[in-house]
C-alpha cells in the first residue's frame, strides 16, 4: 500500500534498480579502499574465526563479520556471538557443546549480555 | 602547499609569484563523463561573471577542448609549444571572440603526455596567475602521468561524474588519489543526471552519490539534450541562458566564486507547462 502511494507521489521505491546500484558500489568500493577482494576478506573472516573458537566456543551461526565505512575511513565490524559457557566438568565441555550446537535453548538466551562481544578492528 | 617537489627542477631561483588566480583542474577518472563540457562551460560562464579566465588543455595527443569552444580553427601554438619553447605563452592563448577575457591554451594533437611535466604544468599556471582569476585545466580521462600534469598546479580540484556505478567507482579512486597527493578536498559535479528516473527509483540520486563518497557537492548538472546540439555547433551552452544544463553550469561558476546558490531541483515535474511546450516541441 505504502509502495502504491510512493509510486503515486512519485517517490522511490527501494526496489528500483538505483537501489541496486548503490548496493554494489558500497560493495565495490569498500573493497577498493582496502585493497582487498572479497575472497581474500572471507579467508580473513575464517581465520579470525578460527583463532577465537580457540578459546572460547562461537555461535557460528550468528556471526556477522562485514566491512563498514566512516565517511571515507573503511572499517571491520565484528559481531561474534559465543555460547554461553555449560555448567559442569570442564573436560566434557567440548564434546557437549558441539552437540548442542543447534540446540534452541541455546539460542534464545540472547538477553545475556556477556554472550556477545563485539570486535571493531 | 605551494612548495612541490617538481619546482625544484624549473623554479628553484624565481620567488613564489603572487598567488592571484586560482587553479582549478576537472578531472573524473573515467572518459566520457563530460569533462571537456563541463570545463567549457564553467569557463565561460566563469567569464560571463566577468572573470578572466584560461583554460588548459591537458589533454596531450587527444585534443578536445578547442572543438566543444569552437575554436579549431584559430590553433597556431600549443601546450607542448609553450613548454619546449618555441613561442611565448601569450602566442598559444587563444583569445574567444565573443568573451574576450576567456583564453583557450589548446592542447598537442600529435604528442604524447610525456612532453608536459608536473613542473611545466606549475611553471605555466604560476606565470598566469598574476593575469587570470581563473585559470580551468581540462584532465584527461585515466591516472597517469596526465592526471598528475593536471592536479599538480591545482588549488582546488572538481570532480566529474555520472551517477552510475563504473563513473562514480572511478571517482572513488581519484578521491584516493587526491587525498594521497594532498590535493583534498575535491569537490564533485554530477553530470548527466536525469530527474524523472531518479524520481523513479531507477538511477542513483545526487544524495546517494554524495553520501557514498563521502565529499560535497559543488553542482547538479541534468541530462539535457541541447547539450549535443551546442557541442555539434561549438558554442558551449552556458553562453545563453535557456537551457537547464547552462543554468546548471552558470551556478557552479557562481559557487566557485563563493556564493551561494540553491540547487535547482531536478524534478520538472510540478512544472506542467514547460512539460507540455515540450512535448509539443518535439512533436514538430
Amino acid at each position: 500500500m505504502a509502495g502504491f502511494f510512493d509510486r503515486l507521489m512519485g517517490r522511490s521505491s527501494a526496489k528500483g534498480s538505483g537501489s541496486k546500484a548503490r548496493e554494489r558500489l558500497q560493495f565495490i568500493l569498500v573493497h577498493d579502499r582496502i585493497h582487498l577482494p572479497p575472497e581474500r576478506l572471507e579467508e580473513m573472516k575464517r581465520e579470525i574465526l578460527a583463532v577465537i573458537s580457540k578459546y572460547v566456543s562461537v555461535d557460528e551461526h550468528n556471526v556477522d563479520i562485514a566491512l563498514q565505512k566512516r565517511d571515507r575511513n573503511p572499517l571491520l565490524v565484528a559481531e561474534i556471538p559465543f555460547h554461553k559457557a555449560a555448567e559442569g566438568p570442564d573436560d566434557d565441555a567440548d564434546s557437549f557443546l558441539s552437540t548442542e550446537d543447534d540446540s534452541p535453548l541455546l539460542n534464545e538466551d540472547g538477553d545475556e549480555d556477556e554472550d556477545d562481544e563485539e570486535e571493531e578492528l | 602547499m605551494g612548495v612541490n617537489a617538481g619546482v625544484t627542477t624549473s623554479g628553484s631561483r624565481t620567488p613564489a609569484p603572487v598567488k592571484r588566480a586560482r587553479v582549478v583542474t576537472i578531472t573524473s577518472g573515467k572518459g566520457g563523463v563530460g569533462k571537456t563540457t563541463t570545463t567549457a562551460n564553467i569557463g565561460v560562464a566563469l567569464a560571463k561573471l566577468n572573470q578572466r579566465v584560461t583554460l588548459i588543455d591537458a589533454d596531450i595527443g587527444l585534443r578536445n577542448l578547442d572543438i566543444i569552444m569552437g575554436l579549431e580553427n584559430r590553433i597556431v601554438y600549443d601546450l607542448v609549444d609553450v613548454v619546449e619553447g618555441r613561442c611565448k605563452l601569450r602566442q598559444a592563448m587563444i583569445k574567444h571572440k565573443q568573451l574576450p577575457e576567456l583564453y583557450l591554451i589548446p592542447s598537442a594533437q600529435t604528442r604524447d603526455k610525456t612532453a608536459v611535466s608536473p613542473a611545466d604544468m606549475i611553471q605555466l599556471t604560476n606565470q598566469l596567475r598574476k593575469e587570470m582569476d581563473f585559470i580551468i585545466i581540462d584532465c584527461p580521462a585515466g591516472i597517469e602521468r596526465g592526471f598528475r600534469n593536471a592536479i599538480a598546479p591545482a588549488d582546488d580540484v572538481l570532480i566529474v561524474t555520472n551517477p552510475e556505478v563504473s563513473a562514480v567507482r572511478d571517482a572513488d579512486r581519484i578521491i584516493g588519489l587526491l587525498e594521497a597527493e594532498n590535493k583534498g578536498p575535491a569537490k564533485l559535479i554530477l553530470n548527466r543526471v536525469k530527474g524523472d528516473m531518479v524520481r523513479k527509483g531507477e538511477m542513483l540520486s545526487a544524495e546517494d552519490v554524495t553520501d557514498i563518497l563521502a565529499i560535497k557537492i559543488i553542482g547538479i548538472v541534468p541530462e539535457d539534450d541541447t547539450v549535443v546540439s551546442s557541442s555539434n555547433a561549438g558554442t558551449p551552452l552556458a553562453l545563453s541562458e535557456n537551457s537547464r544544463a547552462g543554468v546548471a553550469f552558470q551556478n557552479i561558476a557562481r559557487r566557485l566564486m563563493g556564493e551561494t546558490v540553491p540547487f535547482m531541483p531536478l524534478d520538472d515535474s510540478p512544472n506542467f507547462f514547460k512539460r507540455i511546450a515540450r512535448l509539443f516541441a518535439s512533436g514538430q
